[in-house]
């Protein structure tokens, strides 16, 4: 299968971009003058990360990246001494990821690397639960560490405690080394995120493979299917939403919720009513962690928590308030998803050969079932609730910056990369010890100005799906099973190179995350803001869903999303809501508009587009959809 | 002849065990609708009523006679006993008693049909039950297309006759087979009037994946299907979930349909508008692959299937199945010896070492 070549890709520049590469760390460049590694870069096969980065990187926002380019590759090579596969490397252009798996060639090496894989891995897998819980205590301490770090601010005169206290460091030197163990925390808590990763996926990975060697046409849902409704703290935040919408209603004050009063004046209302003192006090205590749950996937800065952005919970409460008004429940139909998991499980059984290959079964179910909690629960501690505390930590240091003139805005902070950050607090700490002004109240705002340019630009560009040369052979589990690299995948992104820019479609295809068909009208929310416009049984279309959009699927009939797999946050809800979806379509939300009539069949992962015309017109009107699969009588 | 065994009896009232009295393939469409699948409705005239008709008739001896002194190798000689056999067979009237049997067995199942005079298909069924080589007779003589209880009794008749065929009459005599030990059954069966027909695996033909149904559907009988002559509209229905994981529709040109006038099937051409159409609706595709799925469970083996939708009928109750038998070509092979460790841990190993390759 061939692919664009990445150097090529990468000469043409974006008119205005020229000189983007120091927005990133230069060893993610794709290089030409080092022939060697020009060779390699040629030879390899690289995927663009559309996963976690549907959007070009900010400067700042690339921490998440280094992170785990460190993590996961050390302990699939350094810790785990996984035998085919080393690290994944990685590389940007115009703003967007490419990863590439890197195998290990040599035979011998391999062999000698299996027994210490199977030493090393069989102990975390047989001691699974009894490390997962010793990971709890040290993220949490981790998380605790990071909320109690100062960003201290740089007074006119130290404090005199200083002097009578004879501390000997100054709150300049205390912002700078702040600053770095604010980044080190970062660092740390995405060490503990791999912790388990790697293989808590090796298990699924297999157990998913187990089966489709078994059932060729197997879809992958039923596969997950078997491990679903497993409680896991991912439906946690929107457990409370439905407490707190529970209590308002007990509490008889439901009605003060009513109307859209934004979360300042109800709240304000709520302090002035007696009978929601209650209701208050179990606020404060479902916040802490349940609202650091993050709007976005928590990757980016600009995903902010519920408790940045309170209306995001205040629509969920809103939107159970009124289910329990009308009568009808809002529990998740738990112990459905449970009989049917257990029927489809029983069932799948019965069908494999004989009593050898049902034990295998059984071996690597239990083994899938065990790690599973842990590959969705960390999520929660670290992109939600970590990030969150920390995108607001670095926003601190970015009011130091503006205050200091460096930076116009705080946001603006995000456009510096984490090491521009530390030399220009230098900057800042320095000129305000020594009493002049800091050299990047000049040289920052230009630039910054600049990059903004380059990210507008970067966001138009359309980054190629793979690029360099595709291997016989796909080893490493995350590359096989988060980003789907298949022999299918592969063809459909090659399909997709030669496919025409803007061209229309009727039909679009992704991967069937949740079975089921139904038809209805599509509702397309790009963050999670816009889910308070969904109506009652509408289809929702969004770029990707996290926790935080959990009480959208209340309403929905199906979801549809641009970004993620058969474990994605809408597969795994959908599946628990016994509603269709289909994900990772790569660009529903740029086809399809509110108020189209889309036919979503979760079990294939088709969607059609039965009727456009009550669709919002904003768009030039789509080709005909073809006929759909209906008998004319 | 044992006392009390009907003449005559109803294809719900045959079983498994029926063999003896209504032959393999009465016997299969009895256990289906005892397995709560639908069949198109019918009777059988059972072995106890071939012999009667036989005896009654008083020809046993003299077919006796024809054969012993027949030089089964002399194929001409061999061709012309058996034309004078079945020519004395067919000649031969029912007895009142035997046809007043089978025709209040038509009227009856007319009624049920609620068409005056209903079309049937009039088959042999064989008892080939202590063969191996159930196509011993080469006789599975079907008639189509049959009205009227003056025709139905003379297919009867027909297939009677058809155990004396020469090639059955070659094989028996190469086989050794006694024709003292020979009894067939006479099926009569409401015609499916096909709107859409054709196969169904209950694995999959391709890979041998046990966990699908695969449904080859095709507008008219399911001849066009089973010859090759269409490419039919294709679905993989999950087995364990019953939702439609696959489809092709593909373009059907021609479709088989019976001629009014001469009550035959024909090839005709689908209407152009009509070629590319699904032919068989989502909720249909479902409740075959439920049916696929109880006939599985029921014999306990993989099965190839044959079914019709029946124009004649209302919808929710107008699919039904028209044969099944085994699989035979996955069924017959030795699972791929595939290494299984036992522990999860082993499993990752070695396949994470084999790796996944792409092409």
């Amino acid at each position: 299968m061939k692919f664009p070549d990445p150097h090529e890709v990468k000469a043409q520049a974006i008119p205005g971009t020229e000189g983007w590469e120091r927005m990133y760390p230069y060893q993610y460049q794709f290089v030409t003058d080092d022939p060697v590694r020009a060779r390699y870069e040629k030879e390899t096969f690289w995927f663009n990360d559309g996963l976690h980065y549907p959007e070009p990187l900010y400067p700042f926002d690339t921490i998440w990246d280094e992170a785990w380019y460190l993590a996961l590759s050390q302990y699939n090579n350094r810790i785990f001494m996984v035998p085919p596969v080393r690290g994944v490397d990685h590389r940007v252009i115009n703003g967007y990821v490419y990863i590439s798996p890197v195998p290990v060639k040599d035979p011998e090496e391999i062999g000698k690397r299996v027994p210490h894989f199977m030493e090393r891995a069989g102990f975390y897998f047989k001691n699974w639960d009894a490390l997962e819980a010793r990971w709890k205590v040290k993220m949490e301490a981790t998380i605790r560490e990071l909320e109690a770090l100062r960003i201290p601010t740089l007074a006119e005169m130290e404090d005199l405690r200083v002097v009578t206290d004879a501390i000997g460091e100054s709150q300049g030197y205390h912002l700078l080394k702040n600053y770095d163990d604010l980044i080190n925390l970062g660092l740390k808590c995405w060490q503990y995120h791999f912790e388990f990763l790697n293989l808590g996926y090796a298990a699924y990975v297999f157990f998913l493979d187990f089966m489709q060697k078994q059932f060729p046409s197997m879809p992958t849902q039923r596969v997950t299917q078997m491990i679903s409704g497993i409680d896991v703290i991912m439906y946690r935040p929107d457990e409370e939403l439905k407490k707190l919408a529970r209590l308002a209603v007990e509490s008889k004050i439901d009605g003060l919720f009513a109307g859209d009063a934004d979360w300042a004046s109800l709240e304000a209302a709520l302090r002035k009513e007696p009978r929601a003192r209650a209701w208050l006090d179990a606020l404060e205590t479902s916040r802490q962690p349940w609202f650091n749950v993050s709007t976005g996937t928590g990757w980016f800065h600009h995903d902010r928590s519920w408790n940045d952005q309170m209306s995001v919970p205040l629509t969920g409460i809103r939107t159970y308030i009124g289910k329990i008004k009308q009568g009808a429940s809002i529990e998740r139909p738990t112990q459905k998803v449970r009989a049917e998991r257990d029927r489809i499980t029983a069932e799948y059984r019965g069908l494999l050969p004989d009593d050898a290959t049902r034990k295998q079964f059984d071996e690597l179910l239990g083994t899938a079932k065990t790690v599973f909690p842990y590959v969705e629960n960390h999520l929660f501690y670290v992109e939600h609730w970590f990030h969150s505390l920390f995108w607001n930590k670095v926003r601190e240091v970015g009011a130091i910056l503006k205050e200091h003139g460096v930076i116009a805005d705080v946001e603006d902070v995000w456009l510096l990369r984490r090491d521009e950050i530390k030399s220009a607090l230098w900057d800042v700490v320095t000129a305000w010890a020594t009493g002049v002004t800091p050299r990047g109240t000049q040289t920052w705002p230009r630039e910054i100005a600049w990059r903004k340019g380059v990210m507008q630009k970067f966001k138009e560009w359309s980054a190629p799906p793979a690029i360099g040369t595709a291997p016989e052979v796909i080893q490493e589990p995350f590359t096989i099973v988060l980003w789907g690299v298949t022999n299918k995948s592969l063809a459909d992104w090659a399909a997709v190179q030669g496919a025409k820019e803007g061209a229309r479609t009727s039909e679009l295809k992704g991967f069937a995350g949740s079975p089921g068909v139904v038809e209805g009208r599509a509702r397309v929310c790009k963050t999670v803001a816009e889910v308070s416009q969904l109506q009652e049984g509408e289809i929702l279309v969004a770029p990707t869903t996290s926790p935080s959009w959990a009480p959208a699927f209340a309403k929905i009939k199906a979801c549809v999303t641009d970004v993620g797999g058969v474990m994605s946050h809408a597969a795994i809800v959908c599946r628990e809501y016994g509603l269709p979806a289909v994900v990772g379509t790569g660009h529903a939300t740029k086809i399809i508009r509110t108020g189209m009539q889309l036919r979503v069949d979760g079990s294939t992962g088709v969607i059609a587009i039965v009727d456009e015309a009550a669709a919002a017109p904003e768009a030039p009107p789509l080709r005909a959809a073809a006929g759909g699969g209906r008998r004319a009588t | 002849m044992s006392l009390g065994a009907p003449l005559v009896c109803w294809l719900e009232e045959c079983r498994k065990d029926s063999v003896p009295l209504v032959g393999g393939k009465c016997s299969s469409l009895g256990e289906l609708i005892n397995a709560g699948v639908r069949v198109p409705p019918g009777f059988a005239l059972t072995t106890e009523g071939y012999r009667r008709f036989i005896a009654e008739a008083g020809i046993g001896r003299e077919i006796a006679a024809m054969l012993e002194r027949l030089d089964t190798d002399d194929l001409e000689a061999l061709g012309k006993a058996s034309a004078s056999i079945r020519a004395r067979i067919e000649e031969q009237p029912f007895s009142a008693e035997l046809e007043d049997l089978v025709a209040e067995r038509y009227r009856k199942l007319a009624v049920r049909c609620c068409m005056p005079a209903v079309p049937v298909a009039v088959r042999s069924s064989a008892t080939a039950e202590d063969l191996p080589d159930a196509s011993f007779a080469g006789q599975q003589d079907t008639f189509l297309w049959i009205r009227g209880v003056d025709e139905v009794l003379h297919h009867m008749r027909r297939c009677i006759s058809s155990l004396y065929a020469d090639r059955a009459l070659a094989y028996r005599a190469r086989r050794g087979v006694g024709d003292d030990r020979l009894a067939i059954s006479v099926g009569v069966q409401k015609m499916a009037k096909a709107y859409t027909a054709g196969v169904m695996f209950t694995l999959h033909p391709a890979n041998g994946d046990r966990s699908v149904i695969v449904i080859d559907a095709s507008f008219g009988f399911g001849e066009s299907v089973v010859s090759g002559e269409v490419t039919p509209d294709h679905f993989v229905v999950n087995k364990v979930t019953l939702d439609i994981i696959d489809r092709t529709i593909s373009q059907k040109e021609i479709c088989y349909t019976v001629d009014s006038r001469t009550q035959t099937s024909r090839a005709t051409e689908v209407p152009l508008e009509r070629q590319r159409i699904q032919s068989l609706l989502d909720d249909e595709i479902t409740q075959l692959a439920w049916m696929g799925k109880r006939i599985e469970q029921h014999y306990g083996r993989p099965m190839d299937i044959e079914w019709a939708v029946d124009k004649d009928l209302a919808a929710g109750g107008n699919i039904f199945i028209l044969q099944a038998r085994p699989e035979t070509v996955w069924s017959a092979r030795q699972p791929a010896a595939t290494s299984l460790p036992g522990t999860a841990m082993d499993y990752i190993l070695t396949n994470m070492l084999a790796g996944k390759r792409l092409s």
